[in-house]
């Protein structure tokens, strides 16, 4: 089921139905973002939101690779991830307008969104925090003899934590079914990656550790999809950990009012250029023999599937006075 | 029932549960090494040879990053019994802990379970101010922790079977001069009470506190060290005709207030005594809960002794100062009863 992808490299993706279904789920991320932000403009929906445009790559490239019961770790910018695991629109947008109905029943909001029911934790919104409940996830997995996998979503930001070093560290001594996968998208908030590292790849890292490193476009979703399969098989397989950094850009601000005065105008207009959608569009052109490709159709899917998801939360009440003191301690399924 | 101190009745909590569910393991530093210590006090002492080394898993000196290795694997199925070598080290996994096992569940809206233990050694023991703090109020302060920590061996292998089976973090704090470890491990200063521990299954509720000693004069509230302390201080008050209660709540979060308060509707009179820094402190949280529930029953202000607001210091003639002792529970109760 091999299909040439546009770099002439073997890929496991095979032919037009799965691209298109790649490039389904990285308009439904992107176009919910946009639309969460003209909510968010609206105060429809309250809080803060760190948006995924211009990643959607990685998360669908990565999850694409994985079973429905393999797990997910995110970050403070998780709905992208959350998407592409396959939680509902639904109830990603009633939890961003803290409704009872939201994944999260309205309580852990934008930076927490996750479903365990789709194998998402709760987002984890301190830089790293992420890496080593990941590879506990991992570990239990093993220990549970299962043949489950975790991936542990962190910017290149997150690269700087202890947290970072210690759960790459002791995934690489067990051997952890875990993929660490590295959204480099060159700013933590505003500083710049050279700022923060002396080094030019977050996946040189690796060899540290005694794990393999890759580094890919993480505007390509094949190219990403790729890389996830290989260090899904190998963590399946008992080989252990994978570090997978993705060279990816937020087409937007770090979070609200954000307007990016810190980076390049040429910068920016680069990588719009390789817009992750363009880029999986310009594959699905490639195929030979050629499709057509008119992806108005999807357009119009994904715009109702999400005019869907905002009614439902509108339509969803919010949580009662009596929830702020409950979850605290667990009380049952 | 065989009689043993609390290190001992520790491992024998760990092993039953350990061999009662498949998914309880322990996780921590130097626990499981084939002739080590079984821990920084030998709690988890032997169990390796039973259990093995994927069970009994020795991590590297990565405080933060095994604490959340745990919670994943609590999130996931998974029944960690985690411990870190000094409960100074908390710190290094605060985080976690604080900001991850506790809130997961709430974050989630109920829909994830942190099934998680992680055991500390606290307590004064001559080893200077970053190995021998008494630190629980920090996280009796987190919602969505529990805190216990036992005074004796039964209540030691009691909570700890009630940590493992329950469905959320559980910090079980543990002092080094209770803990009757043997060997080149013991502890100069002990007190290491010796009690009997029964064979059969049982636990102690997470939340139930204990009477060490009836009274109807004073209430005195201890925990952990400051119980012996407590019970040291009755006896010397008995002499006087001073009746003292002694109570040790063994579960600081959640609190058996009822219990506390109703001594106090008897006695009229209130005193805690902790090893913990004064400000801000155990103390003075239990002494407001009094003042507010029971203002009207008091016969005399709510009482602290408590460690001074320093560091713990090394110097054994200072840390003699430092730790409440017995004639300074003594003096409190003298002053109160008047
Ligand atoms: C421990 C911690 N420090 C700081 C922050 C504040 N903060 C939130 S996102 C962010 C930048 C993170 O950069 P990166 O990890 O590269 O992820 P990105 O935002 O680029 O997706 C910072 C500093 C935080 N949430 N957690």
């Amino acid at each position: 089921m091999n299909a040439a992808n546009a770099n002439g490299l073997q890929s496991s993706v095979p032919g037009e139905a799965d691209l298109i279904a790649l490039y389904r789920t990285m308009l439904l991320i992107r176009r919910f973002e946009e639309r969460c932000n003209a909510l968010f403009l609206q105060g429809r929906i309250p809080s803060t939101l760190h948006l995924y445009i211009g990643q959607e790559a990685v998360a669908t490239g990565v999850c694409s690779a994985l079973r429905a019961d393999d797990w997910v770790v995110g970050t403070h910018r998780p709905h992208g991830h959350a998407l592409a695991k396959g939680v509902s629109p639904r109830v990603i947008m009633a939890e961003l307008m803290a409704k009872v109905t939201g994944c999260c029943r309205g309580k852990g909001g934008s930076m927490h969104v996750g479903d365990v029911r789709k194998g998402v934790f709760p987002a984890v919104a301190i830089v790293g925090a992420g890496l080593p409940i990941a590879a506990g996830a991992a570990l239990s997995a093993r220990m549970r003899g299962t043949d489950q996998v975790a991936v542990a979503f962190h910017g290149e930001g997150a690269a700087n934590e202890g947290d970072w070093h210690e759960a790459l560290n002791m995934a690489a001594i067990w051997k952890l079914p875990v993929l660490f996968v590295c959204e480099n998208n060159l700013y933590g908030a505003s500083t710049h990656f050279s700022k923060a590292f002396a080094i030019p790849r977050v996946s040189d890292r690796a060899c540290a550790y005694g794990m393999p490193g890759e580094t890919v476009d993480g505007n390509d979703v094949v190219a990403v999809h790729d890389a996830a399969l290989r260090a899904v098989e190998r963590a399946r397989s008992g080989a252990g950990p994978t570090l997978l950094e993705c060279l990816t850009y937020r087409q937007c601000g770090h979070s609200r009012s954000d307007a990016c005065d810190y980076r390049p105008d040429e910068e920016e207009a680069l990588w719009k250029e390789r817009d992750p959608l363009k880029v999986a569009a310009a594959r699905i052109r490639a195929l030979v023999p050629p499709v057509p490709f008119d992806p108005s159709g999807i357009e119009a899917d994904v715009a109702a599937e999400i005019d869907d998801a905002i009614a439902f939360a509108e339509e969803s009440p919010a949580p009662a006075p009596e929830d702020l003191e409950r979850h605290v301690y667990w009380e049952g399924d | 029932m065989a009689t043993m101190g609390i290190a001992e009745a520790l491992r024998e909590g760990i092993r039953e549960e350990m061999r009662r569910d498949p998914t309880v393991f322990c996780i921590g530093e130097d626990i499981g090494v084939k002739g080590g210590w079984g821990g920084a006090f030998t709690v988890t002492l032997g169990l390796v040879d039973e259990f093995g080394p994927e069970r009994i898993l020795d991590t590297p000196i990565s405080e933060s990053g095994f604490c959340g290795i745990a919670i994943g694997a609590a999130m996931t199925g998974m029944r960690p019994i985690a411990d870190v070598q000094y409960g100074d080290f908390l710190f290094c996994m605060m985080d976690q802990l604080a900001n991850q096992a506790a809130k997961m569940t709430y974050m989630a809206g109920g829909a994830v379970k942190v099934p998680l233990v992680m055991r500390a050694p606290v307590g004064s023991t001559r080893r200077g101010a970053q190995h021998a703090q008494t630190l629980e109020v920090f996280f009796t302060h987190i919602p969505g922790l529990k805190v216990v920590a036992p005074s004796t061996a039964y209540d030691a292998k009691g909570l700890l079977k009630a940590a493992v089976r329950d469905d959320n973090p559980v910090l079980m704090f543990e002092h080094k001069l209770l803990y009757g470890s043997k060997g080149n491990r013991a502890e100069k200063g002990a007190v290491s009470p010796i009690g009997e521990v029964p064979d059969e299954d049982y636990v102690v509720p997470i939340g139930k506190g204990a009477i060490r000693r009836k009274g109807r004069d004073v209430t005195i509230v201890g925990k952990l060290l400051t119980v012996y302390r407590a019970l040291a201080a009755a006896d010397r008050l008995a002499e006087d005709g001073i009746e003292a209660e002694v109570i040790d709540p063994r579960s600081l979060i959640p609190l058996d207030k009822e219990m506390i308060l109703e001594s106090v509707r008897k006695t009229h009179r209130f005193v805690v005594v902790e090893e913990d820094n004064r400000t801000h402190g155990w103390g003075a949280e239990i002494a407001a809960m009094v003042a507010e529930e029971a203002f009207w029953w008091l016969d005399g202000p709510p009482v602290r002794v408590s460690a001074p607001d320093t560091p713990p210091p090394f110097a054994p003639n200072l840390e003699e100062l430092y730790v409440p002792s017995v004639e300074r529970v003594v003096d409190a109760v003298r002053r109160l009863v008047g």
